[in-house]
């Protein structure tokens, strides 16, 4: 049980922090390590199948697509140095 | 002013929320299609797992639904990116132990991401799963090894055949009796790999696609 609250708080912790990182990369990285616990806690919540969805897709799928999305475009230092 | 009324507004919305869900009694079963999907979901359509008997069979037209948004998500995708041409920096070709690793590698995650889906009625897992395992396989592959490449025209045709196939199988229920995507063929003992009727038939394809697919845009993105 403790262990499932610790996965909660570091799962909101990285939630929030996602949405105010600056860095891009850093933010989808912190994003996939959310989807990472989701599928942890649904394993527990006893829904294989969902879990097995979240980590394919929302752990190693989508991370993959959004930082290969940020290396087609500018990441936002290099935008402000050109400014 | 502006974030006080905005303070008090969301205030309001929150009560507003609370007092509307504190109605409704959590953790009490509410409706009785479920119960009925528990119950007779296994006489039904002879699927062990009752996730999938729901997905393919109660549900199957939403998992239609869900595969076509799937394609039109790649299709935009390719619309978006075509012509889109990136400057070809010098990339240095990977190690030796990463190139091994890969290779070594890739040709068991296939092997994973197929019985996934094809033991999608048996055990947990299914269709998108299975597809989602082989398309991170190739992903591996694009990382890891980058002079290989899959051909774009067979991974085009792979997803039209998946995604017509399923649609025929879905007449064919139209025509053999009542409505699309009936269960038509015999259900077989449960519990072993031919069983469950349509329902392996249709994970095959939806895998099929999806994997293609999921693979198309990671091809579509790296080039």
């Amino acid at each position: 049980m403790i262990f499932i609250i610790l996965l909660v708080i570091i799962m909101l912790v990285g939630a929030i922090v996602s949405c105010i990182f600056e860095d891009l990369l850093s933010a989808v990285i912190v994003a996939g390590i959310v989807s990472l616990i989701a599928a942890i806690l649904f394993y527990f919540l006893q829904a294989p199948d969902v879990a097995m969805a979240e980590a394919a897709i929302g752990a190693a799928l989508t991370t993959a697509i959004f930082v290969f999305a940020i290396k087609k475009t500018k990441r936002q230092e290099e935008n402000e140095k050109d400014n | 002013m502006r974030k006080i009324i905005s303070f008090i507004l969301l205030i309001v919305i929150f009560v507003g929320i609370y007092f509307a869900l504190a109605q409704i009694p959590y953790g009490k079963n509410k409706m009785n299609v479920s119960k009925h999907y528990i119950s007779n979901g296994l006489k039904e359509n002879g699927a062990a797992n009752i996730v999938t008997s729901v997905v393919l069979n109660y549900r199957g037209f939403d998992t239609l639904g869900e595969i076509t948004i799937l394609f039109i998500g790649a299709v935009g995708l390719g619309m978006i990116l075509f012509g889109f041409e990136t400057k070809k920096k010098d990339i240095k070709p990977a190690s030796l132990i990463l190139k091994t690793g890969c290779k070594f590698l890739f040709p068991f995650i296939l092997l994973l991401g197929i019985y996934i889906f094809i033991h999608g009625h048996l055990t947990p897992g299914g269709g998108f799963q299975g597809g989602a395992i082989i398309a991170s396989g190739f992903l591996l592959n694009y990382l890891g090894c980058s002079k290989k490449r899959i051909s774009e025209k067979g991974i085009n045709i792979i997803e039209s055949l998946g995604g017509a196939i399923f649609i025929v199988i879905g007449l064919l229920g139209l025509f053999l009796g009542d409505y699309f995507l009936l269960n038509f063929l015999p259900k077989g003992a449960v519990n072993t790999l031919i069983s469950g009727g349509i329902i392996p038939l249709l994970y095959i394809t939806i895998g099929l696609k999806v994997g293609a697919e999921l693979s198309g845009i990671i091809y579509k993105l790296m080039e």
